[in-house]
């Protein structure tokens, strides 16, 4: 997701831009010149999904909770070692977290990581099915593409309270997985190319409990393209 | 004997403004109801059928594997969502009063103490799940479950509790739970969790 294609680290990426204003990077995930991160703009108008996703739960999505997880992210990680690494080192090695942020950089820089990749993989012009590479790679995982679309739904339609159903890369293979909460793929070793939030507050203002309505309208509004450049950057 | 799903205890809109119409006649309606079918159908058929929710609660390992997570998820939201709309009513807040406010007293200091211990415990619950006012043995605690896990499950009894899924607050507070934290204060009733506080003895 925030993978970059030059193969640099955030760190990296900080001491060659010597301190300067870097604005977005490329892949979602903005960066300040402080080294704390940034909540990426969403990459479309609050109303550019609807109908499928109301504007205003996208603008309490983006503006209130990830705003949320960002700020509680940084806050987090001030004055820690965490400053200036990027988000995917950091969630793949939890572990290596101070105990006493150790949940609080779980839960927000998941919450963070987890949404800036999800506005990525949705547009106005999306839905259709994927092509090339990642449809084969569907096709050999699934058997077909219905057959992935029932899966994931499934997925995401059997998380019990907060959470995410995804698709994941591993060595260039594809699986599903759901995870608690804003716990991310990142944090078992797997890269997420495309990621459904099933918290309440993704849907509730326009589906209240039909939680399996929202999931089929996401259908309508997944950037296929972007999840292959996911996939291929993956690989 | 199948569970079925309590009437709630007042109308719809009798909690308003603290907590919308809308929101009760979804949530009783829709998320309960479901808890409770969905009890049903994994209990169906088995020994469980005619035991009562706190005895399956209370002894989730004896509880056949196969069903376990349904029975856990599904029961413990029949339960939650039971209590929950006991304990809640329109001529609500205010404190309580005689053997459990001197068992709050004494173990929070004073029902300020209390009101923010159990108000920190709703709001930092990561995701979804409750708070709870619990009791075993006389003495009361804060605590918080995730999800529709219940005290019940490690035997303590709970008293108050308070359904912090975001489907219990989004329609009217949207990400603002403190707000709805705060709200909850005014539509305790505290006679209805002294009462239970007794029966737990
Ligand atoms: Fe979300
Ligand atoms: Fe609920």
């Amino acid at each position: 997701m925030a993978e970059r294609s030059d193969g640099l680290s955030r760190r990296d990426v900080l001491k060659l831009a010597g301190g300067a204003v870097l604005g977005a990077a490329l892949s979602g995930v903005s960066l300040a010149d402080d080294g704390t991160f940034a909540l990426p703009p969403l990459p479309y108008a609050q109303d550019a999904l609807e109908p499928h996703i109301d504007a205003r739960t996208m603008g309490i999505h983006h503006g209130k909770h990830h705003a949320g997880y960002t700020n509680k992210l940084n806050a987090a990680i001030e004055g820690t070692d965490l400053i200036g690494m990027s988000i995917e080192d950091i969630l793949g090695d939890l572990n290596a977290v101070p105990e006493d942020i150790r949940t609080a950089v779980r839960n927000n820089g998941g919450g963070y990581a987890n949404h800036s990749l999800f506005w990525q993989i949705m547009s106005p012009a999306g839905g259709g099915e994927p092509s090339g590479a990642l449809a084969e790679a569907i096709n050999s995982a699934f058997g077909n593409f219905a057959d992935f679309k029932s899966s994931f739904s499934a997925a995401a339609g059997s998380v019990f309270g907060s959470g995410w159903a995804w698709l994941e890369v591993d060595n260039g293979a594809l699986s599903l997985s759901t995870t608690p909460n804003q716990d991310s793929p990142l944090m078992r070793g797997k890269t997420p190319i495309l990621g459904i939030d099933v918290w309440e507050h993704a849907y509730y203002l326009h589906y209240q409990n039909r939680r399996a309505d929202y999931i089929n309208a996401f259908f309508n509004i997944i950037h296929w393209g972007k999840v292959g450049e996911l996939y291929a950057a993956a690989g | 004997m199948a569970f079925e799903l309590p009437s709630l205890p007042y109308a719809e809109d009798a909690l308003e403004p603290h907590i919308d119409a809308r929101t009760m006649g979804i949530h009783h309606g829709k998320h309960h109801a479901a808890y409770t079918s969905n009890l049903n159908a994994a209990i169906e058929g088995t020994s469980l059928d005619g035991m009562s929710i706190e005895a399956i609660l209370g002894d989730l390992d004896s509880v056949p594997e196969g069903i376990r997570t349904a029975v856990r998820n599904n029961g413990g939201g029949y339960a939650n969502h039971n209590l929950f709309w006991q304990i809640m009513g329109p001529n609500g807040g205010g404190e309580p009063s005689g053997a459990l406010a001197d068992a709050i007293n004494s173990a929070f200091g004073s029902f300020a103490d209390f009101q923010s211990a159990f108000s920190a415990a709703a709001a930092t619950r990561f995701g979804s799940g409750w708070a709870w006012l619990v009791t075993d043995g006389g003495a009361v605690s804060v605590t918080s479950t995730p999800n529709q896990d219940t005290p019940l499950m490690d035997g303590g009894t709970p008293i108050l509790g308070l359904d912090v899924w975001e489907h219990a607050y989004y329609l009217n507070y949207q990400n603002r739970r403190p707000d709805y934290i705060a709200a909850f204060f005014n539509v305790i009733n505290w006679d209805k969790v002294a009462e239970l506080y007794a029966a737990a003895g």
